[in-house]
């Protein structure tokens, strides 16, 4: 680990202490959403669209609804009707088609039965009769001057002028600064490059799963996986045209998300047809409508050039990036500008990104969405940069890396970051100068994320013996209920295996938002040190009433009340006697923390990977990988280390083997695992991760959020690696064998433009 | 149609249930005899989180056909531990940080506990190829390959 900056000593706050929800995970005790069944449960299957684009003509339930065992059947006529300007209207349709579907496996109606076999016969027999309309696959067919158009409504935003007709372009987004002429003007060295990629499955191994339970009171009770069930709340309740209040989601544990989980599938269907059966309804998905009608992260064609002077100084930079986001405006176009130049000082640029929507499956997000494409772009240009110029590829990023202060994209200044520390930790370490066997190359590449705060709340409840139970809305994916643990045991001073981390459900600990964007260590931990501060107050004034003190003469210190006053000695008093006495010094010792949090510092990551690649048939085989990463400070480091490497796992499969395959009809050919092949290990190395700490100066132990920066720079260190080990660039996602081979047999020079 | 019955061995426990001829020997686990450990992340036998060993061999539970497991011994997650103590695998998966969602751990400690059965003593290398028919999403492998090896190293010793 590389510690950058003096920080103070903790006690707990660095270690790493046995998971507290680790016994449970490796017995197989834990309680997974599909492990959940309720008495008298019905089963739930949805009848998903054959087809990528068509209009629904009638939807006929009659003989699913007198078939044996069938309860409910449910429809679009069910939800109320939603507009398009409502802003959950893509989330509703999405959820359950209404006049179109858009894309095949988009639900259409759904059967509720006593047996999970009848309920599969009864979605079976429903009749939709569809209209099939020509569907749109690409984004140069979605762009294309005759395209049919998706939606009616869509009018491209941020059009310039204002469009006056509908198309599959949703929105377009503008960053500037400087003068792109007078930039370019300024180049010794310019790069023009294109690139394309595939859109590519979260690929969680727990399918979406859920258990509904509506009462005749109109209230329902949810428990589902998610990463974020105030989400789930809010989201079914829109749905259904519901009142929050009648809504309870309990979260089950979470058997990965990666940003997948961020919205929901199931949940009102299930609801729906609870109350429509009147008994719970449990809706689990197959792995194959985990593939058709989940996820995605979009697929992109990016156009990018950047100028240089001589020295290696970036001088200006133009890029024009499209992302398609499935069937409905995705974020993808947004978070594209807003990350493609902001690792590097550029004083002239220009962003324009374009959302496109085609008949796909909607895209979700997918860890740091939208920058591994396009670090994929501008890292690869950097290392042509580097190679014309014959600069080191870690010094020409070193002499272009943003600092403390820089202008963001957006304008805003940079706070403290950790960039520089992270190109220097991987030009230290000892991988950086290994030498390379035959057919072997290296690559580096960077990558930034740059983090979110928003709202979350934390419960402290000191119990009876001293003991803590320390309850957050934030499930927990990777291992932050031990971080929450962590924080308050520094706090508070207790041991931290008393200290017992709960994710509480939407009525038992206040509103708090998704787990996503890096938030939960920093966000809900923020809340989880103000819940314990204004704890320790209350410990201060329960001891200095027991000591018949003032309570400005009794401090905080390692888990117990110290008398400091100048009256004498008085016997410290821990925690454990405090508690016991609770009763007569005020009642019970509970204290919340609820906040906005600011100031997510951004995180950057540096890699460097070296591939062996087989002249013959075009595999590349990584041989050894080291990932540096800034966390501002690890409170558990082995948990950082695993976001870093199951990043950076997620990454390698991203660039050579993960995409969607559809066929003509917009029908998509490998919805198996066994088809769209993610790593296993036996694809890849150990994966050396380097935790660079530069605190972060908004957070009290200064976390960084670390859960998505590590999937950002594999895809181009991949590339880099390839062409350093075979002088091909690729430029066209996933560079699988056959894309390698093609490029070295039709080489030695360039693919991709 | 009648429901088959089943008679077998699990986890050193005789143990019966009724199936249905077409139910997955997974669902019958799950559903019939309540042993919610194994998971069913795909259902064709490519994720491995449904992992058990029957008769000795490691196997996807999603694969076979609840009443092939008639007369049958069958290890599951939920048998890995004794009594008050883990099986050394599950106690370095927690040391070592081996799991981070925690929903294909059980099926990786089942193909762990079976590669180490036949290969007590494997190199990393054997040991990536041993659990390559499980997926993990969320730790690239490291940390359970390294929680392996040191189970391997607390067994041998013992």
């Amino acid at each position: 680990m590389t510690v950058t900056e003096p920080k103070p000593r903790y006690k707990y706050v660095g270690t790493r202490p046995v998971r507290h929800d680790g016994l449970e995970k490796v017995t197989g005790r834990a309680r997974f959403a599909a492990d959940l069944n309720m008495s008298g449960q019905l089963h739930g299957i949805v009848v998903r669209s054959p087809h990528a684009h068509a209009r629904i003509v009638s939807v006929d339930t009659s003989e699913a609804e007198a078939m044996a065992g069938v309860k409910a059947v449910i429809t679009g006529d069910d939800f109320p009707a939603v507009a398009p300007s409502d802003r959950n209207y893509d989330m509703c349709i999405n959820v359950m088609a209404r006049d179109k579907v858009f894309y095949e496996g988009h639900a259409v109606a759904a059967v509720a039965a006593t047996t999970r076999d009848q309920a599969r016969a009864a979605a079976a027999a429903v009749e939709v009769a569809y209209d099939v309309l020509p569907a749109v696959l690409t984004i140069d067919e979605a762009l294309a001057p005759d395209a049919p158009v998706l939606h009616d409504h869509m009018l491209t935003a941020g059009a310039d002028p204002p469009a006056e007709e509908p198309s599959n372009v949703s929105d377009i987004t503008r960053f500037a600064a400087g003068d792109l002429d007078e930039g370019f003007a300024k180049a010794d060295l310019v790069i023009e490059r294109e690139f394309t990629t595939q859109p590519v499955h979260q690929g969680y191994i727990e399918p979406h799963a859920c258990v509904a339970d509506t009462g005749q009171d109109g209230q329902a009770t949810i428990w589902c996986s998610s990463q974020g069930h105030f989400n789930v709340r809010s989201s079914t309740a829109a749905m259904l045209g519901w009142e929050n209040t009648r809504v309870r989601v309990i979260p089950a544990e979470i058997g990965g998300g990666f940003g997948g989980k961020t919205t929901i599938y199931l949940e009102p269907l299930a609801v729906a047809l609870s109350a429509k059966a009147g008994r719970p309804v449990k809706m689990v998905m197959s792995r194959d409508e985990v593939f058709r009608a989940t996820g995605p992260a979009p697929g992109t064609k990016l156009r990018i050039k950047l100028g240089a002077d001589s020295d290696g100084n970036l001088v200006a930079g133009d890029a024009y990036l499209i992302y398609s986001g499935g069937a409905y405006a995705g974020p993808g176009g947004l978070l594209g500008a807003m990350t493609v130049f902001e690792s590097y000082k550029i004083p002239h640029f220009n962003i324009e990104s374009l959302n496109v929507v085609v008949n796909t499956a909607r895209s979700a997000a997918y860890r740091a969405p939208a920058a591994p494409l396009t670090a994929f772009a501008v890292e690869t240009i950097l290392d042509e940069i580097a190679t014309e110029l014959g600069i080191d590829p870690i010094d020409l990023r070193l002499r272009n890396a943003v600092t403390e202060g820089d202008p963001s994209t957006m304008g805003f200044p940079l706070a403290r970051v950790g960039f520089e520390e992270c190109l220097e930790a991987v030009r230290d370490h000892p991988h950086y100068a290994a030498p390379l066997g035959p057919n072997q190359g290296r690559g580096v590449a960077a990558g930034y994320w740059f983090n979110i705060g928003e709202s979350s709340t934390a419960t402290v409840n000191l119990n009876e013996d001293g003991t803590a139970t320390v309850v957050t809305g934030s499930p927990d994916i990777g291992g932050s209920r031990a971080s929450m643990a962590l924080m308050a045991a520094e706090e508070l001073g207790i041991d931290v295996y008393d200290i017992r981390p709960v994710v509480g459900d939407t009525e038992s600990v206040g509103f708090t938002d998704t787990t996503e964007g890096s938030r939960a260590t920093f966000a809900t931990g923020m809340a989880v040190v103000e819940a314990c501060r204004k704890m320790v107050v209350e410990l201060r004034g329960r001891a200095a009433k027991m000591m018949g003190v003032d309570i400005d003469d009794v401090d905080w210190v390692d888990g117990q009340a110290v008398y400091t006053g100048s009256d004498g000695e008085k016997d410290p008093l821990p925690v454990a006697a405090i508690c016991a006495k609770a009763k007569r010094t005020g009642g019970p010792l509970a204290a919340t923390g609820s906040l906005e949090a600011h100031g997510a510092g951004p995180g950057f990551a540096v890699h460097v990977c070296d591939v062996e690649v087989d002249p013959e048939t075009g595999v590349v085989r990584v041989v050894r990988y080291t990932a540096s990463q800034d966390a501002g400070t690890a409170i558990h480091p082995s948990y950082v280390e695993g976001q870093i490497q199951g990043g950076v796992a997620q990454g390698i499969g991203w660039a050579l083997n993960e995409e969607y395959i559809y066929d003509s009809d917009g029908v998509m050919e490998n919805p198996s695992f066994l088809d769209y092949r993610v790593p296993v290990a036996s694809d890849l190395p150990m994966i050396d991760a380097i935790i660079v700490e530069v605190p972060n100066p908004a957070h009290p132990y200064g976390v960084r959020g670390v859960g998505e920066t590590g999937i950002v720079p594999p895809i181009p260190a991949m590339a880099n690696a390839i062409h350093n080990a075979t002088g091909c660039r690729l430029r066209d996602l996933p560079m699988s064998p056959i894309r390698v081979l093609d490029a070295i047999t039709s080489n030695g020079g360039s693919n991709g433009s | 149609m009648s429901r088959v019955h089943v008679t077998c061995t699990i986890n050193g426990d005789p143990a019966e249930f009724l199936c249905d001829g077409g139910q997955t020997l997974l669902d019958a686990l799950r559903d019939e005899v309540g042993l919610t450990g194994a998971k069913e992340g795909c259902g064709t036998g490519d994720c491995g989180a449904c992992s058990i060993v029957m008769d000795g061999r490691l196997l996807c539970s999603c694969l076979a056909l609840a009443p092939e497991a008639d007369g049958a011994i069958i290890s599951t997650v939920e048998g890995l531990a004794g009594g008050d103590d883990l099986h050394p695998l599950q106690q370095c998966f927690l040391e070592g940080a081996a799991l981070q969602c925690g929903v294909c751990t059980p099926g990786f400690l089942v193909a762990a506990k079976a590669l180490l059965d036949r290969n007590p003593d494997p190199t990393e290398t054997e040991i990536r190829y041993g659990l390559a028919g499980n997926l993990c999403r969320c730790t690239g492998y490291d940390k359970i390959v390294r929680a392996v090896q040191a189970a391997a190293q607390t067994i041998n010793e013992s």
